[in-house]
């Protein structure tokens, strides 16, 4: 059965039901105001959006009858330690966890946050707010640093992955009671030379595992693609990256750890697709090789940005989503061989989920 | 007199996303009289205050006619038939 499509977006949630060749965009969940972040938990159908309010700050909200009502809930609350310390701005991703009722929240301000309740509550995640390395994550697009990724071993749960633009890779083995830094082997342009291997510094914009093989994370970085087979200790960079090697997302095949999807744009500087031809490019050799999918998607003239939580494939491998800051909605089938375009007027979008 | 107290009132944008009619409040600081508010409708706290207790940075109070000064605090001081208004700031939009 197909599934849900939802795309969170700068002024509100879209919930897309399948269709065969006429997929349908009904009228959003919190018309005009910004949802940064949704999440679909497969063990009780439960959605999650989190709203980035211009005015009135962060709020999440919950829906226990596919999005027609919807409950705020709790959110998370960053500790003020010290002057200068901030409130949160955002959700930035949400994950389901492997306990009963346990969720996880990624932060901007960077921070992790468990809750037990299924959203009611939220804890910060000590063991990795009191890491002294934390002094010195950067900013990374946004003036402040922010947790984007929350990778949790489908076998082991207590081993858990996260990702920081910019602090690095960090892992967790016990549940997320203590961590460390992984990431060994990222390397970063933007630092001086000697420091380019330095793993605190370096800006994974996201990490995505594969389900079947979960030592396989595929990380697109802020200057480069890399895969790690060892959890998220240490990273090879996939050189073959092409046309560019900047980009925000990943999508990892659930099954097959070699294969693996990215969205390029020129670079940092200049964040729009490569001679305005919009490609999605896919590996299917681990890296060694990747092939540029661009049928059905513009061949000249876009300035789409595909944000890193906005490239997505389903649970069978086959169907991807891909959603663009110019509020370009696509369909890709086959793998991504066939691209359909769903809407060409959305907003902003910020993330997608299949539900 | 009929009124005492300070009255509080809300942007209609907020109602958006919650209830809040106007109110009369007691307190001899804008922070006294918004804890009264939030007393007896909890979930305002956190559309005005941060979780440090700070005025979000895109709302603003205005008593009578002229902005809060302490937008930290809130000790700016109020009285008997006080209009305290809770605005969103044009920025922040």
């Amino acid at each position: 059965m197909s599934a849900r499509l939802l795309v969170a977006t700068r002024k509100g949630l879209f919930i897309c039901p399948p269709g065969g060749d006429g997929w349908s965009i009904p009228a959003p969940a919190f018309l005009g105001e910004p949802v940064s972040a949704v999440l679909h938990d497969p063990r009780d159908g439960a959605l999650y959006a989190a709203l980035r309010l211009g005015h009135f700050g962060v709020k999440l909200h919950r829906s226990e009858d596919g999005g027609a009502s919807w409950t705020e809930i709790g959110v998370p609350a960053l500790p003020k330690e010290k002057e200068g310390d901030k409130p949160l701005d955002m959700i930035w991703t949400l994950a389901v966890g492997a306990e009963p009722g346990v969720l996880w929240a990624g932060t901007l301000p960077a921070a992790l946050f468990r809750s037990a309740d299924r959203g009611a509550s939220w804890e910060l995640v000590r063991g990795l707010w009191d890491v002294p390395e934390r002094a010195s994550w950067m900013g990374g697009g946004y003036d402040d640093p922010g947790l984007h990724s929350i990778v949790i071993h489908p076998l082991d749960p207590r081993r858990m992955a996260i990702a920081i633009s910019t602090g690095g890779v960090w892992l967790s083995g016990d549940g997320g009671g203590t961590w460390r830094l992984g990431g060994r082997g990222l390397r970063a342009e933007y630092m001086p030379p000697a420091q380019a291997f330095e793993p605190g510094v370096q800006d994974v914009h996201l990490l995505a595992a594969c389900a079947a093989a979960p030592e396989v994370l595929w990380a697109q970085h802020h200057n480069g693609i890399f895969r790690s087979a060892d959890g998220g200790e240490s990273f090879v960079e996939v050189t073959a990256a092409a046309p560019s090697r900047f980009g925000f997302a990943v999508a990892a095949h659930p099954a097959d750890p070699a294969t693996a999807w990215f969205a390029p744009a020129v670079k940092d500087e200049c964040r729009v697709p490569v001679e305005g031809r919009l490609l999605v490019t896919r590996t299917q050799d681990g890296g060694a090789s990747l092939e540029s999918l661009g049928e059905g998607l513009p061949a000249g003239g876009s300035y789409d940005l595909v944000y890193r939580h906005a490239l997505l494939v389903d649970a069978a491998g086959t169907r991807l989503a891909m959603g663009s800051t110019t509020g370009n909605l696509w369909l890709g089938e086959d793998g991504g061989a066939r691209w359909r375009l769903l809407s060409a007027h959305l907003p902003p979008i910020a993330a997608l989920a299949f539900a | 007199m009929v009124t005492s107290m300070p009255r509080v009132s809300f942007t209609p944008n907020l109602r958006r996303h919650l209830d809040c009619p106007t109110v009369d409040a007691p307190g001899a600081t804008v922070r006294a009289a918004l804890e009264n508010v939030f007393a007896g409708n909890p979930r305002l706290r956190g559309y005005l205050l941060d979780e440090h207790g700070c005025l979000r940075r895109h709302v603003t109070i205005f008593v009578n006619d002229a902005p809060a000064a302490d937008r930290v605090t809130l000790a700016d001081p109020v009285g008997e038939g006080d209009d305290i208004f809770v605005f969103q700031a044009l920025s922040g939009g």
